[in-house]
């Protein structure tokens, strides 16, 4: 979606702020990732409440950033994550909207049996598994190396990993990382369709123009096949 | 845990409070977490899971070149050898800073990041400026951190858009042959595994 998320060449933010680095050197080490305490609370939710199984990642993604776009950029990053959790665990009827404002569990809903709070014991091991995204597809990659590729325009309002700076925009493909879930249709449907996934690379003049903001920059995107055709094409 | 709350520029903090308090409480009523895996969770990130496992990778790759090999073309594995892997570092890339290239990662459009390595992001890392503009204007985000390259310098912006994770491999500081790798470990800083500082020179104070 071209939702206030897809933030790549934005104007008008101001500089980094100088707070915000003095503050993250100060933590360094120490590893104080949380400026409070309901923030702690809304990570350890967000993961225990993923680790149910009952949505994915891509999905996750598409909670958080599909929301009134001036909403999103005068909220914090946390914040994000609270409304994406609320919203997956009301889309997925774990809550209620009314349990949600009450604060407490409706003695009428019964949540299924085999639904059960992940334990602290289990929490090491599924953290060090992870999630790959790879998935094995029978189709050969369509490019190769150094093959110039353009990416499509295209404006889906579902959730998208193609940033919008980058949309019909040619580039040269540097790596192939193999197949990965491709992440729209994951978003849509929770189904794992594999597709190939490429380092591809853009130079400055391509995506900016003729500014001189990009001077001797280049610019590396991971970019999934369906994105992308033949140039010309 | 945390329970200063230093300056939050957006957030009401006591109504955003009680919203969090109230899901809690009912998620725990439901039966749907657990405190004691939340806390688990939390401290995983606080206290276990940091820069710190990224600057072991670092420095080994500075002293062990047949490391560094596998570490470049393999990041995943190689990072895996010392033991860190997992969510959010399913597949690994290092890119290497050179005297000619210097490297910035960035989301643009959230905040992936790779946690086995370097925990969770910093605040800035998440927020609008740095995900807008580290593509567009490279030099002007790094001058901000004080990072000055001259014109001759690649400046390489790595977007995470799928499930690939970066880390950078800085610059060793010259002169340091004689220092072993858990000393060269501390000399790593997460910013600099970002893209967003270079390691300095350290004085001789800090090498006694």
């Amino acid at each position: 979606m071209n939702g206030a998320h897809d933030l790549g060449g934005m104007h008008g933010f101001s500089p980094i702020s100088q707070a915000d680095i003095d503050q993250a050197n100060i933590e360094e080490g120490k590893s104080r990732n949380f400026s409070s305490l309901w923030e702690e609370k809304v990570f350890a939710m967000t993961l225990a409440c993923g680790m149910l199984g009952k949505w994915n990642l891509d999905q996750s993604r598409f909670a958080r950033e599909n929301v009134d776009p001036a909403h999103y950029l005068n909220s914090t990053y946390y914040e994000h994550w609270l409304h994406g959790l609320e919203t997956l665990l009301q889309e997925k009827k774990l809550i209620s909207k009314q349990e949600l404002e009450q604060g407490k569990s409706n003695s009428m809903s019964s949540l299924p049996a085999s639904l059960s709070a992940i334990k602290k014991e289990d929490v090491s091991a599924i953290l060090k598994k992870g999630g790959s995204a790879s998935l094995p597809s029978d189709q050969p990659p369509r490019y190769g190396v150094g093959d110039t590729v353009n990416v499509a325009n295209f404006h889906p309002s579902s959730h998208t990993r193609a940033p919008r700076y980058i949309r019909g925009k040619k580039g040269v493909v540097v790596k192939h990382h193999g197949t990965h879930i491709f992440p729209d249709e994951h978003a849509i449907s929770g189904i794992k369709i594999p597709a190939h996934l490429y380092n591809i690379r853009f130079e400055p003049v391509e995506l900016w123009g003729n500014s001189r903001i990009g001077t001797n920059s280049v610019l590396f995107v991971d970019v999934f096949e369906p994105y992308l055709e033949d140039p010309g094409g | 845990m945390s329970d200063d709350h230093t300056h939050h520029h957006n957030a009401p903090l006591s109504e955003i409070d009680q919203r969090v308090n109230r899901l809690q409480a009912l998620l725990i009523d439901k039966g749907l977490i657990n405190q004691a895996a939340m806390d688990e969770l939390i401290d995983t990130y606080e206290n276990k899971v940091g820069p710190q496992n990224g600057a072991k990778v670092v420095a080994r790759a500075w002293t062990d070149p047949q490391y560094k090999a596998r570490l470049l073309n393999n990041a995943t594995s190689a990072i895996r050898e010392m033991g860190y892997e997992g969510r959010q570092g399913e597949h690994m890339e290092v890119v290497e800073n050179t005297v000619g290239v210097h490297n910035l990662v960035v989301c643009t459009l959230c905040s992936c990041y790779p946690w086995p390595v370097l925990g969770l992001p910093p605040t800035w890392y998440k927020a609008s400026s740095y995900r807008a503009r580290a593509v567009s204007e490279p030099r002007e985000v790094l001058k901000e951190f004080g990072v000055e390259l001259s014109a001759d310098v690649e400046v390489r912006v790595w977007d995470s858009t799928a499930e690939i994770r970066y880390l950078v491999l800085p610059q060793r500081p010259t002169g340091l042959d004689h220092l072993p790798e858990q000393q060269l470990a501390t000399l790593v800083t997460r910013d600099s595994m970002i893209g967003v500082a270079v390691i300095s020179q350290p004085s001789p104070d800090e090498l006694r």
